[in-house]
This record gives structure tokens, C-alpha cells and sequence, in this order.
């Protein structure tokens, strides 16, 4: 603070509060529309405090869904986010820790090759790609599967970058050190590179693990069967049922489930949430 | 790029890059290919044989007006999203930095919004308004105004533009946060001295001085709303009333998925494909030489 001005202090922090109501009065409007009965939600003007009707709404929501759908809640949808998200997160940092520790510890031909390669899926966003990839997972069989939800997804020009400049930063004297100590190179792998990266890796975990539950288009290409619904696509589902029969108070509660686990977290993760952002983006 | 310091010459490297490889070629590379590829072709309406007809589904989408609606539509859309979200995120990071106390309570308090879905953000605001309930709508309704997204084309570009921006404030927040903080105090100070006041400061010093911070953002925004909003769009609108939303990513999506064109759909997104690489090649070229205080 350069100079003591309480006036513009408290016009801050009043800035500030109301930036913060903005921003949350949709969460909250959501909040109190999953806390009332369905009758209530037919009642113009609708509420604007609590109602206590929550957790009956979470079990309506979780295990038996709107009437007029097939009866089976978002519980299991829930599951299949957290298999998906899952696997493209660890699915990614896992290919990408690996040909980040090639392209930046050895010396072989198409090196660089390889390097432009993958930079390339940076330009090649599924949305512009989806009907010829769509293809290819229906020939490989993969429609309706765990494996065909994350694996498509999991090229990462991002994260093998964000890994390579890591490993740049590491010394040469750990790996002179290794040498001398009779490590061969997965032994260094393992035993110096992963645990000096712990901590980028985790940074980098947060941000993919939110990527991966929010991911909508690719899920609703490539699934038919309602068992294999993710729990983002089963909101849009009930507002398409809702044209029919409101049910506002169960689909708030199902969007409140659906955004839950990242919210959680970016609040109790929050250091690395920020570290894992701004690193993927140098 | 390479350590001094490296491994000898070995399979081991090939089998490293391996996984990453072959998920690149099998589902980036080659359906990118086969986009190209199919944009040049021309198939009958029940995909029983298809003919190489060159350009021609490019000169139809060029000659198209609901192409080119498409795209100033896109255009309009990524302008408002991101001016709306930076501008918004800037405001409040610049009272942020002002703070002393309880700056990183407000932090925790903005930033949430990135994780919610682009769906779940397009269906809390569907909800909010909502013509017949909608807490929104029916505020507005007391003042006067009656608000149908369904009907007016207007509204509806409105709402996807709000949920949107909404969505990604606090990214922006963020990263205007992180830039501010990094400006030397000294210059702040110095200007101080000189008897500059907080608003003069705000616009002769620290917002060139962030100019960096800025166009990154700008670019990043416009990624988002070109090619991340599909969800929100989805669900708020579906393209409607009467293509009002209908951006070139739902287009890409309608015409192949629901109109089954695959011709005129993969030329849509050969097109896109050079608008991401365009993109790209700014955010490297001109982004990487941020300045560095």
C-alpha cells in the first residue's frame, strides 16, 4: 500500500463484496431451488431463501432421478465422472511424464520430430475434429466404453511441455550423481525425476481432473447407453425432460452434485489449483 | 531444449514417446486427415458412394449465408464474452490488489466459478431466466421488461454471453491478480511521490504495465468462447431462435451430427482448424515475449 486512504480502502472492499454476489447469486439461487419441495418450484415468484426440503431432494436426485426418466438416479453418472476424470488425468500426466523424460533426457533420431508432433494436438481441439474421430472410435469398438470416454482425450501438448520445462530446471549434477551411483534410466525415473516433480504433478492433477468431469461434447458423442452417462450430461437430459414436467428442484440438486467435486477441489486444493493454472498456460 | 548431461542412444527413448505417439496419430493426426480429406468430398444423402469434388463444398459454404451469419455471430460472441469477463475480472482484481486484508478470502471466493461445467453454468442461468419462473425474468417483469430468450434472438445471445462470461471471470480474475502483484511497488511509490493519485496511477502505470497480462488474456478468452462454450450453448439455446446463437462450433456439430452433411461439416472444420492454428501461432509468437519486469 502505497498511501493510507480509508475511504478508497472501504470503497474496495465494498467493490469487492458486491463482485463477489455477482458472482455467486447463481450458485446460491441454485442452492435454494435444490433445498424446496416440486411443488414450490411451480410457484411464481420463486424463493429466494432455503426451503428444508434438501436432503430429500438429494435422494431424489441421486437414486431415483425425475419422474417421467427411467427411474435410475445421477448416482451413477457421478461414478462415471470420477472414472473419467480419473483416467484422463492420470492418463495424461502419466504419457506425458514419460515423453517429456525422453524428448528432454535422451538423444535419438526424430526427436524434434515427435516434439512437433505432439505440439500439434494443441492446434487439433476435439471440437473441430469430432465426426472423423468419432470414426475411428467406433471402429476400435470404443463407443460406450471407460476407454473410449478418456483415451481420446488424453494426447497432452500442455502437460509434456509444462513437464520438460521442469525437467530443464532440474540440475545435471542429480543425473551425473545417478550415473556415478550405478542408476540406469528408469531407476533416475523413478527415484529422482518423479519425486523432485511431486509437486507440479499434483498442481497439474487439479487442473486436468476438473477438465475431465467437465468434459461434455466428447461423452455425448460417443455414448448411447444410459449406463455410460456422465453426471454433466445427465443435467442437460433433465432440462430436456423439463420441458414437459418442471422439476427445477431436482435438476438444481443434480447441477449442485455435478459441480461439487471440482469445486472441492479448487477451495481445499487451492495453492496448487493456482500453481497447476498458471504453469500449464506459460 | 536437450540436457548436456543426457542418456546414450537407445530403444528405451522409443518406447517412451510411444503412448503419446500413437494417441496423437490415432485420434489427433489422422482424424484431422480425414477431415481434409472429406472436406473435399461430396456424399449423396444416404452415404452410398461419395465423389471427390474438390473445393466445391468450400465454395458452398462461402456462398452460404447462414455460414456467414454464423460467423459474425461467432465474431460478435467472442467479442462481448471476453470484453464482459476482462473487463469485469479486471475491476475487481484491481480493488483486489488494493486490499490488504482478507485479499486472498476475496481470491477464494472468485475463483470457484472455473470449475463449474460449461453445462452447469448454461443451465443455472437458463434457470435464472427462465420466462415463465425464472427469479431473473420475473424481476424484470416487475420493472416492465418481458424477458423471453426463447422468442428474441437478441435476449438469447444475452444469455449465453452472461452464462459464458460468468464461467470464466474467474480465470481472468486470476491472472489480472497475479500480473498486478508482480509490478515493482517501486514505480507505484515513485509515482506517488510525484503526486500522482490512485486513478492517474491505475491508468498512466499499471495498466500499460500490464498490457502483457491483457492480450494473453484476450486470446485465451477468445479460444474459450470459440471453441470451450459448446456446452453452454447446448443447453441454453441450442443454436436458436432461428440461429440467433449458433456459433461455428454448433454449427460444426448440428450439421454433421443432426443434418449428417459430412461434406459441408468437415469443410466447416478444416476452417476452424486454421482459425485454432492461426491462434495458436499468435499466442506463441507474441505471447512468449512477455515483457518481464
Amino acid at each position: 500500500m502505497v498511501e493510507n486512504r480509508p475511504l478508497l480502502a472501504i470503497f474496495s472492499h465494498i467493490m469487492l463484496i458486491l463482485g463477489v454476489v455477482v458472482i455467486a447469486f447463481p450458485i446460491w439461487i441454485m442452492f435454494v431451488a435444490a433445498s424446496h419441495p416440486e411443488i414450490r418450484m411451480t410457484q411464481v415468484p420463486l424463493p429466494m431463501l432455503p426451503g428444508g426440503h434438501f436432503f430429500e431432494n438429494l435422494d431424489i436426485s441421486l437414486n431415483r432421478g425425475m419422474s417421467g426418466m427411467d427411474g435410475n438416479g445421477v448416482g451413477y453418472m457421478m461414478l462415471n465422472s470420477l472414472i473419467m476424470a480419473m483416467m484422463i488425468a492420470v492418463g495424461k500426466i502419466a504419457i506425458s511424464l514419460l515423453s517429456a523424460f525422453a524428448i528432454v533426457y535422451f538423444r535419438f533420431p526424430f526427436r524434434m520430430f515427435f516434439f512437433w508432433m505432439i505440439f500439434i494436438t494443441l492446434m487439433l481441439p476435439v471440437e473441430v475434429r469430432i465426426l472423423p474421430t468419432y470414426e475411428v472410435v467406433a471402429n476400435l469398438g470404443m463407443l460406450d466404453s471407460y476407454w473410449g470416454l478418456s483415451i481420446p482425450l488424453i494426447a497432452s501438448a500442455t502437460a509434456t511441455f509444462m513437464f520438460r520445462q521442469v525437467f530443464l530446471t532440474i540440475p545435471d549434477e542429480m543425473l551425473e550423481a545417478a550415473r556415478i551411483d550405478g542408476a540406469g534410466p528408469m531407476r533416475f525415473f523413478w527415484d529422482i525425476l518423479i519425486p523432485m516433480s511431486r509437486t507440479n504433478i499434483a498442481a497439474l492433477f487439479v487442473i486436468l481432473f476438473i477438465y475431465g468431469w467437465n468434459q461434455y461434447l466428447w461423452p455425448l458423442l460417443i455414448t448411447s447407453e444410459p449406463g455410460m452417462y456422465t453426471v454433466v450430461m445427465g443435467i442437460k437430459q433433465m432440462l430436456e425432460a423439463a420441458e414437459q414436467v418442471p422439476q427445477w428442484n431436482v435438476i438444481m440438486m443434480t447441477a449442485l452434485l455435478a459441480m461439487l467435486p471440482p469445486i472441492c477441489v479448487v477451495i481445499f486444493m487451492q495453492s496448487l489449483f493456482v500453481k497447476g493454472l498458471t504453469e500449464t498456460e506459460k | 531444449m536437450l540436457k548436456n548431461v543426457h542418456f546414450g542412444p537407445s530403444v528405451l527413448p522409443f518406447l517412451l514417446v510411444l503412448p503419446q505417439i500413437v494417441v496423437t496419430l490415432v485420434f489427433f493426426i489422422w482424424p484431422a486427415s480425414q477431415a481434409l480429406y472429406q472436406s473435399l468430398l461430396l456424399e449423396d444423402a444416404f452415404g452410398l458412394k461419395s465423389e471427390f469434388v474438390w473445393f466445391r463444398n468450400f465454395e458452398a459454404l462461402v456462398s452460404d449465408p447462414l455460414y456467414w451469419h454464423s460467423f459474425k455471430i461467432t465474431i460478435v460472441f467472442s467479442f462481448l464474452v471476453a470484453f464482459l469477463s476482462m473487463s469485469f475480472a479486471l475491476l475487481l482484481a484491481l480493488f483486489a490488489d488494493r486490499v490488504i486484508k482478507g485479499s486472498g478470502a476475496y481470491r477464494t471466493l472468485l475463483i470457484w466459478p472455473y470449475a463449474v461445467a460449461p453445462v452447469t453454468a448454461g443451465a443455472l442461468w437458463v434457470f435464472m431466466f427462465n420466462p415463465t419462473l425464472g427469479i431473473v425474468s420475473y424481476a424484470l417483469s416487475a420493472l416492465g421488461y418481458e424477458w423471453n430468450h426463447q422468442l428474441n434472438g437478441e435476449e438469447a445471445m444475452g444469455l449465453v454471453v452472461m452464462a459464458s462470461a460468468w464461467k470464466q471471470v474467474a480465470y481472468n480474475f486470476l491472472f489480472f491478480l497475479a500480473g498486478l502483484q508482480s509490478i515493482p511497488k517501486s514505480l507505484i511509490e515513485a509515482a506517488a511521490i510525484d503526486g500522482a493519485g490512485p486513478i492517474r496511477r491505475t491508468f498512466d502505470i499499471v495498466l500499460p504495465l500490464l498490457s502483457p497480462t491483457t492480450f494473453f488474456l484476450l486470446v485465451v478468452n477468445i479460444v474459450y468462447a470459440f471453441f470451450e462454450t459448446f456446452g453452454v450453448i447446448h443447453v441454453v439455446t441450442s443454436g436458436g431462435p432461428a440461429g440467433a446463437t449458433n456459433i461455428l462450433v454448433y454449427k460444426v456439430f448440428s450439421d454433421g451430427f443432426v443434418g449428417l452433411d459430412l461434406g459441408g461439416s468437415a469443410a466447416q472444420s478444416v476452417i476452424l482448424m486454421i482459425m485454432v492454428i492461426g491462434l495458436t501461432v499468435i499466442q506463441f509468437k507474441y505471447v512468449e515475449k512477455r515483457v518481464a519486469y
